[in-house]
């Protein structure tokens, strides 16, 4: 079957564009397979992986566009590619359409009183329009991800100077006022705050504190490096200091993956001032007991457990599931994970180190358990579809679950492969029917596995409430449909698909977790900005530059929100952007 | 050297510029460094042989007209023999609207910025048809030049001069909340311009046939005030040139084969780059492979922050930028982008009274890669046939780049 490419040099498009063309394409006659991509060395890997693969693709770089497509005669191919450029042309204001600023500084003059900028332009321009952002006196929710550290660090010393918070980089989510940014779940308004360095882990938690009877007070993101020595915990100090003081919360909740010791002690110490139980989980660290006010949890559900609890709620019971004996075939014993929530995937590995020893990761928990390539599973293997090396220059796999339905078409063709392990996540700005995709996805591989004389299993959880615009319910309903076995929460999942292939020894050794260094006393306070308890009062009124389903998110949230007609600046020419940055432009 | 700090000052002194219309005065009297054998035409440096066909047929009834050359053959050899010079109308403080062609003996108006003390000029609008800033040379063309130049300058110089002087800040102020963008459409403007001027004109001692005629002129032309209007642009923007570390655009010009600007930091250099086309409506008859590439110096007045800069101020003309209301607010509101400030002295209705946008940042223009729109008449590409359309025209953005560049050298090097 002919495989047809075009090239675009320097051509730069609305991620969500891409996607719309490579869908168009898929659906256009003889056509067999497309793909429409930043030619990124990970989407070139994967479209090569998707048997779409042509010499004009050699050469062609992370700034260049490429579509590629199969189609069954070479005529259809050339036909369907002809209309590439109509495909991706801009969505350009027809006649009489109301104007779309172009910088930060026009459209907060087209939506006064606005007081955040939701971000998600490609990282490598992403710390220049924050800047605008900030300079304008917004906060920043910064989505992007593949933000150098260094602007990171710039870029909160900017916002500590000027009194604002800046959320992210690589922020998946917020629930600010009762308005939820980025992938944001439709959670009731609640006694519980949280701070977040990890975005599907605020999701997780959130979700869950709903579904056990409480509600969501703030659920602030910042970034997954805040808590490096290098950042510090600026974001991460303030919005628990902010938390600290809010009326509307009762107990706080603190997210990250295990952080610096010198910064885990400075957030523990502030932790320690707060007048209100903090409940801490640092994913992956080994959690010590009780100390005054502070709570530690191990896991996302026991964080939410034990937020639902301090509030003065009732939380269920851990779910004990008991898997059904298999008929595994010989040789089938692998577990492979495939996320595309960071935190769920790192809870996973933490539930699931436990029953299957080491478990490969391209994010793991330790260091000898990283898998050399992501893009390979070995033995048990979780990995985190939504990392960066999967990321760059295209949609996140919350927003383009094809990634993860290809992967597992793969995994299910490997003879030795058992259990699926996988996480739905929903909610505002994910796809409008994760579940409906997936579920597709598994019918295929199993089907093919069964063709082959072996039984597959899928275990899966949903991370949403009933009032997102994809309802847990029906979803949950769409994927046992499908035959996947759906667990309450992602740990059970992990639980019982560690269970499922508990049979076999344990894998390896899996290193130790690190501790939790604990302060010696209380931390100085920190001051609350006039501006960051102003934004928590609330309403949000956005400024959203990037990704045009955020803004439509926020719309249907009923949140005023004014989208910026983004393009790369100076087209993205090197030379002349190191000229502006020279003549401070 | 602070970019900003030096913008700040620039911007200062647009917004503070004074033009007032003073008189009316011969070029070769009034305009600085005008001779005899010198032609001035609109935009960037330009030789005969690379002159557009418009400006050619201007340059040829300049000669006829000054008496140089008796036919178009003289007049084309002596264009060609290097015995003329030809100079930008912007290197001697001067604009004019198309060709923009001036030669020593015609009548200029003359504008005075009272704030900053310096002058600027502009030719005599001959109204629309076979005219010579078309690059039309007939007989009846030049008589019609010769009797403007003769009977209605000396007239409105004789006015002006009685009046004291005709406020064009405030002029120019009341046409845009009248419906004007004062680049494409003048005619409220034209009409405050011969209403202010009609009471001291019946007081200059005119024989009532001249006296009907000069008052006829300002009836029957719509684009009558356009050239003082220019004039007044080109008064502010001098005034604004020539700070170091500037990077803001203090001319944008073009002469049929090139467009060009230049940058108040930058000295006397232009940017350059071959003209576009303008997008328009075209009238009967005519079709876009008809025009000529965009020529004249009346982007001075996008440049001052009106013209195409106030579109929302001139909803009637919406046919040039797509047809609705909404897309004149929007060519104002994309402007904004560009610009480092917000005139109050030219108030837009239609926005709440926000300023126009003023004083065009390159910076800006090479970040967000939008270029300046102007609002423009259309030339036909053979000389003497006349305007043929109106629209928009974008100009390229490699001379900004340029400038941004040369800058870059200049501040950091």
């Amino acid at each position: 079957m002919p495989v047809l490419a075009r090239v675009r040099r320097g051509s730069y498009h609305d991620s969500v564009a891409l996607l719309q063309a490579q869908q168009a394409l898929r659906q256009m006659p003889g056509v067999e397979e497309a793909g429409v991509v930043m030619a990124t060395p990970a989407n070139l890997a994967l479209l090569r992986g998707a048997g779409l693969d042509a010499p004009e693709l050699q050469g062609a770089g992370p700034d260049d566009l490429v579509a590629v497509v199969r189609a069954r005669t070479q005529a259809e191919g050339e036909r369907a590619l002809e209309r590439l450029d109509e495909l991706l042309s801009p969505r350009g204001p027809a006649g009489g359409a109301p104007y779309r600023p172009r910088t930060v500084r026009t459209a907060v003059r087209a939506l006064p009183g606005a007081n955040v900028a939701v971000v998600s332009v490609p990282g490598r321009f992403a710390a220049a329009v924050a800047e605008e952002a900030l300079r304008e006196g917004l906060h920043v929710f910064l989505f992007s991800d593949n933000v150098a550290l260094e602007e990171e660090v710039r870029l909160k010393r900017l916002a500590a100077e000027r009194g604002l918070l800046v959320m992210g980089p690589d922020c998946g989510t917020a629930l600010v006022a009762g308005a939820g940014l980025g992938f944001a779940n439709a959670v009731r308004r609640g006694r519980v705050g949280i701070v977040a360095a990890s975005g599907t882990g605020l999701q997780e938690v959130a979700c869950l504190v709903h579904r056990w009877g409480s509600g969501i007070s703030h659920g602030l993101g910042t970034g997954g490096r805040d808590l490096s020595d290098a950042v510090g915990g600026a974001s991460f100090a303030t919005a628990l200091a902010a938390l600290a003081e809010d009326p509307g919360t009762d107990v706080v909740v603190l997210l990250s993956k295990p952080p610096s010791p010198h910064v885990a002690r400075q957030v523990l110490a502030l932790a320690r001032r707060c007048e209100k139980p903090v409940v801490v989980n640092f994913l992956g660290a080994q959690p010590p007991p009780q100390v005054g006010n502070l709570y530690f949890a191990s896991t996302l559900e026991e964080a939410a457990r034990l937020a639902v609890r301090l509030s003065g709620g009732h939380p269920p019971a851990e779910a004990e599931l008991e898997p059904e004996a298999v008929p595994w075939a010989a040789g089938q014993r692998w577990l492979r994970g495939l996320f595309v929530g960071g935190s769920l995937c790192a809870e996973a590995q933490l539930v699931l180190r436990g029953s299957l020893g080491r478990v490969w990761s391209n994010v793991p928990l330790s260091p000898d358990a990283r898998l050399p390539d992501p893009l390979v599973s070995r033995e048990h293997t979780v990995v985190d579809l939504g990392s960066d090396e999967f990321t760059v220059g295209r949609l996140h796999p919350m927003l383009d679950p094809s990634v993860r339905s290809q992967r597992l078409l793969h995994e299910a063709r490997d003879a030795e492969v058992a259990v699926l392990l996988v996480d739905v996540v929903l909610g505002f700005g994910a796809h409008p029917d994760p579940a409906g995709e997936l579920a597709q996805a598994w019918e295929e591989a199993v089907g093919t596995a069964r063709r082959a004389g072996r039984e597959l299993v899928c275990v899966a959880s949903v991370c949403g409430t009933e009032l997102d615009p994809q309802p847990h319910g029906s979803q949950v309903e769409r994927l046992r449909g499908g035959g996947v076995v759906v667990a309450p929460t992602n740990a059970a999942a992990a639980r019982m698909a560690g269970a499922l292939c508990g049979r076999s020894e344990p894998r390896g050794e899996a290193g130790p977790l690190p501790p939790v260094d604990l302060p010696d006393g209380e931390g100085r306070t920190h001051g609350v900005p006039a501006a960051v308890r102003e934004l928590l009062r609330g309403p949000v009124r956005a400024v959203n530059v990037g990704l045009e389903s955020f803004a439509q998110s926020l719309q249907s949230q009923g949140v005023p929100v004014v989208s910026v007609d983004w393009k790369p600046p100076a087209a993205g020419d090197a030379e002349l952007l190191e000229l502006l940055s020279r003549l401070g432009g | 050297m602070d970019v900003d700090a030096a913008n700040d000052v620039v911007v200062r002194r647009i917004l503070d510029a004074h033009p007032v219309l003073v008189g009316v005065g011969r070029a070769l009297d009034v305009v600085p460094g005008m001779r005899k054998d010198l032609i001035l035409h609109a935009g960037p440096p330009v030789t005969w042989d690379r002159m557009c066909g418009p400006l050619r047929g201007a340059v040829i009834g300049a000669l006829l007209y000054e008496g140089m050359a008796r036919d178009e053959r003289e007049a084309v050899e002596l264009a060609a023999s290097g015995a003329v010079r030809f100079e930008p109308c912007h290197h001697h403080a001067a604009v004019g609207p198309m060709a923009g062609v001036t030669s020593a003996s015609m009548p200029v108006y003359i504008v005075e910025n009272r704030t900053h003390g310096n002058r600027a000029y502009s030719n005599f609008n001959e109204g629309y048809g076979r005219v010579l800033r078309y690059g039309a040379y007939a007989p009846e063309v030049l008589d019609r030049l010769r009797w403007i130049n003769e009977t209605v300058a000396p007239a409105l110089g004789q006015a002006l001069q009685r009046m004291g002087g005709l406020d064009m800040k405030a002029t120019i102020a009341r046409q845009l909340t009248m419906g004007d963008e004062g680049h494409n459409r003048n005619v409220a403007g034209s009409s405050l311009f011969a209403r202010q001027l009609a009471p001291a004109l019946a007081d200059c001692g005119l024989a009532r046939d001249e006296l009907r005629g000069v008052l006829r002129y300002l009836a029957e032309n719509d684009l009558a005030i356009l050239n003082p209007v220019m004039a007044a642009c080109k008064a502010t923007l001098d005034a604004a040139h020539g700070v170091t570390g500037s990077s803001v655009v203090t001319c944008m010009a073009r002469n049929g084969t090139e467009f060009g600007i230049r940058v108040s930091g930058l000295g006397d250099r232009w940017f350059t780059a071959p003209a576009p086309v303008p997008k328009g409506l075209y009238f009967p008859g005519f079709r876009e492979e008809d025009a000529n590439p965009d020529i004249g110096d009346s982007t001075i007045t996008e440049t001052a922050g009106i013209g195409a800069f106030a579109m929302a101020a001139a909803p009637a003309i919406v046919k040039f930028v797509g047809g609705t209301p909404q897309d004149a607010l929007a060519a104002t509101l994309e402007m904004y982008e560009i610009t480092l400030t917000e005139n109050p002295a030219f108030a837009i209705p239609q926005l709440d009274f926000r300023g126009t946008p003023t004083a065009i940042d390159v910076r800006k223009v090479v970040r967000t890669g939008i270029t300046p729109r102007v609002n423009t008449g259309i030339a036909h590409r053979e000389p003497g046939v006349g305007q043929i359309g109106a629209g928009l025209v974008r100009p390229p953005v490699a001379p900004f780049q340029e400038a941004l560049r040369a800058l870059a050298e200049l501040v950091s090097p």
